[in-house]
Order: C-alpha cells, then structure tokens, then sequence
C-alpha cells in the first residue's frame, strides 16, 4: 500500500487561538482511518486544514505525492479530495439531484455517477427533485456524503456523520461503507462515537487538545488506552 | 498571575491634546478681529463640515448606521430658515434652533420606516426618503420652487461685520464643540452602549441594551444636529434650492472625510476634514478632477488601510487623543487597546 | 376611463424601462448580498459606450449591443474581481463605500470627457413611432420593445439559473461561498462571473436608456434608486418579483405624472415607502428563504 495523505507538524490557528499543535497523520490508499476525540479536540480543524479552508502550517502536508499545503481549497477538492462537512451543509437553493451534481462540475471520470450514488441511496432517487433541505437528517447526510462522491475522490473525509441523526439512520449510512471503500477511495472517518469509529476503520488517531494522543490498530487498542487518550485522564 | 493593574481613561497625548485645544479654542475664538473675509468663510466652511463629519462618524462608526441620505436633514434645518425667518419674520438665529428640533422630531417617525432595511439597504433607503423631501421642497412654491429663493432680507439690519463674526462663532462653537459633544457621548454609559452595539448587536440584547432604542436615539440626535447646521450652512449662504439643500453631494463628502481620515476614531473626521480643503484647494482649477482624486483615495484606502490613516497611526504608535476607552495598563504594557 | 387606462398603461411601459435597469442590481443582491451603489452610473456609463460606438461605427443603436453588452461584461468581471471581492464578507461597511465612491468617479470622470450636456442615441423612427388605440390611448414601438426585452431577459436569466451548470453554481456560491470551494469551484471566479452577467445586462439598460430618453453624467443616482425601488418592492431575490415591483413603481409614477408632472417621481417614492410600511418583505418575497 502507498502513502495517499501524510502530515508532518501540523499546526492551526483561529485568530490568537492555537486549534492544532503538530499533527503527524497518515493514510494509505484504500484504507480506511478514524480520528476521535472529545469535543474541542481539533478534529474538525484538522480536516478543514487538510482541504484548504483553514490556514495552517508545519512541515507540510503531502497529498498523492504533491505538496498541497499551500494551494487554495478549490484546487485541492480538484486534486481528489472530498470533505463531507460538520452539519451536511447542503445547499438549500438546490434540489437534492441539484446538490448531486454540483459535486461532479469540476471533478474527473470515475466510479460514481448519478446512477450510482442514487444506487448506492435509492430514496435520495424518490425525493430528486424535493429541494435538499425538505429531506429527513439522515437522507440530508446521505445527500452531503452523495454529493462528496460525485467528485470521485482518492480520499474522502467525513466530518461527524452520526451527528444528531437517530441510531437507525446513523446505521443506515454506516451500512454503505463498505461499497464506498469498495470502489477505491480512501476515507478518513471523525466520529465521536467510539464504537463505530472502531468498528468502521482499520487504524485510529485519538485527538486530545489538538495533539495526537494516541494512534495504532483499531483491533489492536485496549479500552482503557482509549479512555485515557480520549479524556486525558492520567 | 496576581497583575497590578490601574484603569485609565486619559492617556498623556490626550493631556497634550487639552492643553493643544486650549491654544485652538483661544485662536478660533479671536479670528473675526485678525482674519480675512475669505479666510473666514472657508473657516466656517470647514467648521461645518467638521461638524457634519463628527455627527455621521457617530452614527456610522460607532452606530453602525450607514446613511447617505443625511442631506434630507440639512435640507430641513435650511428651508426652516425660509418658513419661520423669511415667511413668518421670526429671528433667523432662533430659526436656527427650530430647524434642528424638526429635523429630530421628524427624524423619529422615519426611523422607524427605515430600521426595516438593514446595512446597505439602510443606506439607500435613506437616500430615498432624502430625494422625497428634496422633491417637496421643489413642488412647495410658497417655500421658492425648484429653482429656489434668496433669504438676504432674513439678515437685513443686521451689520456686515458683526453677522459673519456670529456666523463664525457659530460654526466654532458647533463644529469644535461636536468635537467635545461626541467625546462626552462616547464616555458616557450611552457611547459604551453604543460602542457594544456596534461590535455585536445579539450580545448587547444579552445584556440588556434595547438596540432599536439606542439606534433610534443616534438617528434622531444626528437628525437634530444636521439640521442644526444645515440651517447656519444657509444662514451663511442667503441662498437656498432644492438641489442644493438637499444635494447627495453633503452625503458624498462627508462619507469620504469620514472614511479617509478614519471611521470610528475622533481623530479621523478631522483629519479628512483638513485633507479634504487641501485636496480642494489645490485641484480647485481642475473641474471635477479633485472628486475623481478623492473618490481613488477613498477606495485605497478603504482598501489598504484599516480604520483609515488615523486608524493605522494609531495602530502603529497607540496613540490617542481622544481615549473613549477604558484601558488597562500594568506595569510594563497595555493589556487592551482595542 | 380612458385616462386611467392610458394611465396603466404607460405605468406598465415606464415599469418595463425600470425591470430592465433593475435586473442587475437584482442579480447582484441574490448571488453576492452585495448592493453596488454605483449600478445607476454604469447604466449611464453603458449609455455613453453606446454613444461613442455608435459615433465611431455608424452604426445603429440597437447594433452598438452587439459591443457594449460584452464590453460591460467584461467591466464588470474586472470590478468584482479586482475590487469587490476584496470587500465582500459579513462587514458590508467595504463594499458599500467602495461602490459609493466609484459612483462619484464614475459620475465625474463622464463629465470631464463628455461634459455636462445632454445627449440621446439616435434610433430614427423607432423612438417616435408608435400605435394608436382609440380615445386618445397610445403606445410607442420603443417603450413596448423595451418591456418586451426585459421580459425577454428575465425570462431567459432565470432558464440559466435553473438549467445550466453555472446558474447552479450561481445559487450555490449565493448558499454557501465557503462549500462551493469543496465542489472545486473559486468563489472569487464564480462572483465575477455573476456580475459580468449582470453587467451584461447592465449594458442593455444603459442602451435602451440611451435611446428612449435623454441623458447626462449626472443621470446615474436616480436610476440607482428607481432599480432599488422595484428590487425592494417585487422581494429580494425573484427576477419575477423585480419585474412585479417595476410595475407597481411605474404605475405609481405614471398616475402623479399625471396628476402634476412636478409629483411623478415622488409618487414612485411614496409607493416604495408604502410597501415598505407594509409589507417590509416585499411583494414577492423568495419563498423557499421565508
């Protein structure tokens, strides 16, 4: 497996307040990995640094080889990186099959298509021309993961998916996972939800304070390693 | 961390600045027995102008109310010079009191019409409600028409010298003291209200700030001494129209003093007011051209300099004349200048 | 009775002058939240473009389109793209001035090179003909052709609002400017591709202007506040809507016109602060933002 995203001593601001103090975080092609942490952690920061819409620096970040630290989100997202972000953020003018397709203006051939996310979600099919933000929360996250893929990315970041969405619709997304890894791309999980962060993803960064506090196999961590990572219990 | 902290709210360029205002005041106050007509009238000029700039830099800078459309006030001072002096006889310097109570009293009722636009709407709603009064003034041929009416008789029997010597006092007294007025507003209990207002109105309501109120409070007391000026502006002129009362040209100068001197400081205004008669007086054989150069600036600066050139001197040497703010200062350095 | 039909109807011809002007500033409002204070001196400043490729071509006004639609197409992606997005963001103090200060540029430099006199697009028999219905109702070719092309081009906008790739992204970049950059596109690009459309249409208005009225370099403020007018009065963010509010806005004017001709334009005032007393949202307000 190769290197598909690698960074060295991350760090972020929010004006005079430092969110991130030196990430080392690594993903390979076709795996799946999962960030957890407690609120305020920096997870969302992280991401957000990775696809472009927060400034950061550190010894940089490697994305398929290229340098991509100091590009602009938008060529970023062209490069093949896709971010489902916190709280769907669908476009509420456009109808869903609209919020489909807007994912795939500027991005390259690949697997996913209208057809197949719409096979991958059959009642986001029903409501395509509903406008985005009639839809439940659950079909509103499988519209935001929907439109993500659209751009058939190599990496696909999910940004707290289970996220005030009920435990059946959190399973109902969570059930598509393993087609969506199927067809190639590489995800990056943020999940405040434990234990379908580990049952989900193959490794697992724990974020603690905008470090890096723990990290290994997800089958490999014990719970106690976790909760001390997580809580920053000493 | 224990910090020996002292509150301030004079610093030692504000003490400078007194004893520097003393010397202005003093100087200003003799002109009328050493200083030339000429010299004089474009005094007056630019002390109404001071004036004018302070009253919308409250509004605007620190109100957060955007209007271009202050010219309907200055329209109301002026044309109540044409109804009570030159109509009804009364004395024009008591007119000049009545005109800026209507200009407050109708200020109210607009206020509320035009706190449903917010930001740039605001702005050009105003503007709208200035064009209607401008275009009452030109159907009302009792109060001159459209193409206006001379009020020299307003002044008649009133001695050449002594009328510009009121006329200039006048103008000192409203344009320094808007300087002082807006100054003792800002270190009221009412400026920091307002000051809270500007940097978030959902906070303010948190605390208990009635924003409507205290922004109906800024409109009606900008309202009251625009009209207040604009009735000295034509007490000086003797010569009033529709389109020139209420001319979006006052709206359009007083927006660039305000904005390259620096919006929301005290210092700026006056600063824009200085640049503005230099600009003036050297492009004067220019046409237009001295706009066309203060518009360019207005936008670079708008552009490059934050807050101004006051605002970026300040910034750079925290410098400050006027301190509306509580500072505090330890030992070594300013914890807070902002 | 004829009167008052006669009265209607040049309200509604005088509305399809203002729908015209007003559909940029319109535009502008929906994708950016941006009001450009300067939008009634481009129109005029379109008037003059049109004035001098007439001049310079011998051409017909209504071909000199075929230049100034591009030309402020362009203008207008240099604008947004050098000097407004640079001001665009939850301060709208930026913008609003700068626009405010272009007026004033814009307004002065016309009268330094063309001076304060009074000029008018000669379009032949076109501006003077019309048609004669009978008890004194009349209506001229030129004023029904303007409604009829800014029905036309509302018409057409709101197609490729709804139909194409970029009205998507359009409404998009209107939603959400920080998300539009995750599906690849610069919001920078984006903005100033929606205000060369609305340049574009900014030079069909001036050119109409140009040539169903006289005009000069001081013109460009009140057509500013009469396309502020209608915007405010069909409901922010419906092209629809801003046709509806520059009917209401000419029908008013039309009936103070003719009660005294010195009342038409503060009539139009008056309706624009009625609907605001009233119904603050407007006529037609976008409904899927209520």
């Amino acid at each position: 497996m190769t290197l598909l995203l690698e960074t060295r001593g991350l760090t972020a601001f929010y004006g005079d307040f430092q969110a991130l103090y030196g990430i080392d975080f690594e993903v390979a092609t076709g795996e799946v990995v999962a960030i957890i942490g407690a609120n305020g952690a920096g997870k969302s920061t992280f991401l957000r640094s990775l696809v472009g819409l927060v400034k950061s620096a550190g010894e940089g970040i490697r994305f398929g080889g290229a340098g991509i630290e100091s590009l602009p989100a938008h060529v970023i997202a062209r490069l093949g990186m896709a971010l489902v972000p916190e709280g769907r953020r669908l476009f509420p003018s456009l109808s869903v099959e609209e919020n489909l397709a807007i994912g795939a203006d500027q991005a390259g051939e690949g697997p996913w298509t209208l057809a197949s996310v719409y096979d991958l979600f059959p009642m986001l099919r029903e409501r395509r021309t509903a406008p985005a933000t009639a839809l439940s929360g659950g079909q509103q996250q499988m519209v935001a993961i929907g439109r993500a893929l659209m751009g058939n990315p190599r990496l696909l970041l999910c940004d707290e998916l289970s996220l005030g969405l009920a435990p059946a619709a959190v399973r109902n997304i969570y059930a598509v996972f393993p087609q969506i890894r199927a067809a190639g791309a590489a995800i990056v999980l943020v999940e405040q939800d434990v234990g379908q962060a580990m049952r989900a993803a193959d490794r697992l960064y724990c974020f603690q304070e905008g470090r890096v506090s723990l990290t290994g196999r997800a089958g490999a961590l014990s719970r106690e390693q976790i909760s001390q990572a997580y809580f920053g219990l000493h | 961390m224990r910090l020996d902290v002292v509150i301030e709210t004079a610093t030692r360029a504000s003490r400078t600045g007194a004893v520097v205002a003393i010397g202005v005041i003093a100087a200003v106050a003799s002109m009328p027995w050493w200083a030339g007509s000429g010299t004089m009238r474009t005094g007056v000029e630019l002390l109404y102008y001071l004036a004018l700039a302070q009253v919308w830099n409250l509004m605007a800078g620190y109100g957060g109310l955007i209007s271009f459309g202050q010219q309907a006030f200055i329209g109301i001072g002026g044309y109540a010079l044409v109804l009570f002096a030159y109509r009804l006889g009364l004395d024009p310097y008591l007119t000049l009191a009545i005109g800026s109570a209507l200009a407050g009293l109708f200020a109210w009722p607009m206020s509320k019409l035009l706190f449903r636009l917010h930001g740039a709407y605001f702005a050009v709603g105003t503007w709208i409600v200035a064009e209607c009064w401008r275009l009452v003034f030109a159907n009302w041929s009792w109060l001159g028409g459209g193409s206006g009416i001379s009020i020299t008789a307003t002044v008649r029997g009133i001695e050449p010298w002594w009328r510009e010597a009121l006329a200039f006092w006048l103008a000192a007294l409203i344009g320094l003291g808007s300087i002082a007025g807006v100054y003792l507003l800002l270190r009221s209990r009412f400026g920091l209200a307002l000051m809270a207002l500007r940097d978030s109105e959902v906070a303010s309501e948190s605390i208990g700030i009635s924003v409507t109120q205290l922004k109906t409070w800024v409109y009606v007391v900008a309202a009251a001494a625009f009209g207040l000026v604009g009735g000295l502006i034509f007490l000086t002129k003797l010569r009033i129209s529709p389109d020139s009362a209420v001319s979006i040209n006052w709206s359009v100068t007083i927006v660039f003093i305000v904005v390259v001197g620096g919006i929301g400081t005290i210092e700026g205004p006056i600063i824009g007011v200085v640049l503005y008669f230099l600009l003036r007086e050297y492009l004067a054989d220019y046409g237009a051209i001295y706009m066309i150069v203060f518009g360019l600036l207005a936008i670079t600066v708008m552009l490059t300099l934050k807050g101004g050139i006051w605002g970026t001197v300040q910034r750079r040497f925290d410098l400050h004349f006027f301190p509306v703010q509580r500072r505090l200062r330890s030992s070594q350095q300013t914890l807070n200048s902002t | 009775m004829a009167n008052l039909l006669d009265t209607l109807l040049q309200g509604t011809l005088l509305g399809g002058r203002y729908a015209l002007m007003a559909i940029g500033l319109s535009l502008a409002f929906g994708v950016m939240r941006l009001v450009n204070v300067a939008h009634g001196d481009f129109i005029v400043l379109a008037a003059y473009l049109a004035l001098v490729t007439v001049n310079a071509l011998g051409l017909h006004p209504l071909s000199a389109l075929l230049i100034v639609v591009p030309a402020m197409a362009m203008l207008g992606y240099a604008v947004q793209r050098g000097l407004l997005n640079r001001a665009i963001g939850r301060d709208i103090m930026p913008a609003l001035l700068i626009t405010f200060g272009l007026s004033v540029i814009i307004q002065n430099s016309l009268l330094e090179v063309f001076s304060a006199d009074s000029r008018r697009l000669q379009a032949g028999n076109l501006s003077s003909t019309g048609v004669s219905f009978a008890d004194g109702i009349s209506m001229g070719w030129f004023p029904l052709m303007t409604l009829a092309t800014a029905a036309l081009t509302i018409g057409g906008l709101e197609q490729f609002f709804r139909r194409s790739r970029l009205g998507r992204a359009f409404r998009a970049v209107s939603d959400d400017p920080e998300i539009v950059q995750l599906m690849g596109y610069d919001p920078r690009h984006v903005h100033a591709l929606a205000m060369a459309v609305a340049f574009a249409t900014v030079g069909i208005a001036g050119t109409f202007f140009g040539i169903g009225t006289i005009f000069d370099p001081a013109l460009g403020p009140p057509q500013l506040l009469f396309a502020f007018e209608a915007v405010i009065i069909g409901g922010m963010g419906s092209l629809w809507g801003t046709l509806a509010g520059s009917m209401v806005l000419g029908i008013a004017q039309a009936i103070g016109f003719r009660i005294d001709p010195g009342w038409g334009i503060l009539f139009g005032h008056a309706a624009f602060l009625i609907i605001l007393a009233v119904r603050p949202q407007g006529l037609f307000p976008r409904t899927r933002d209520a």
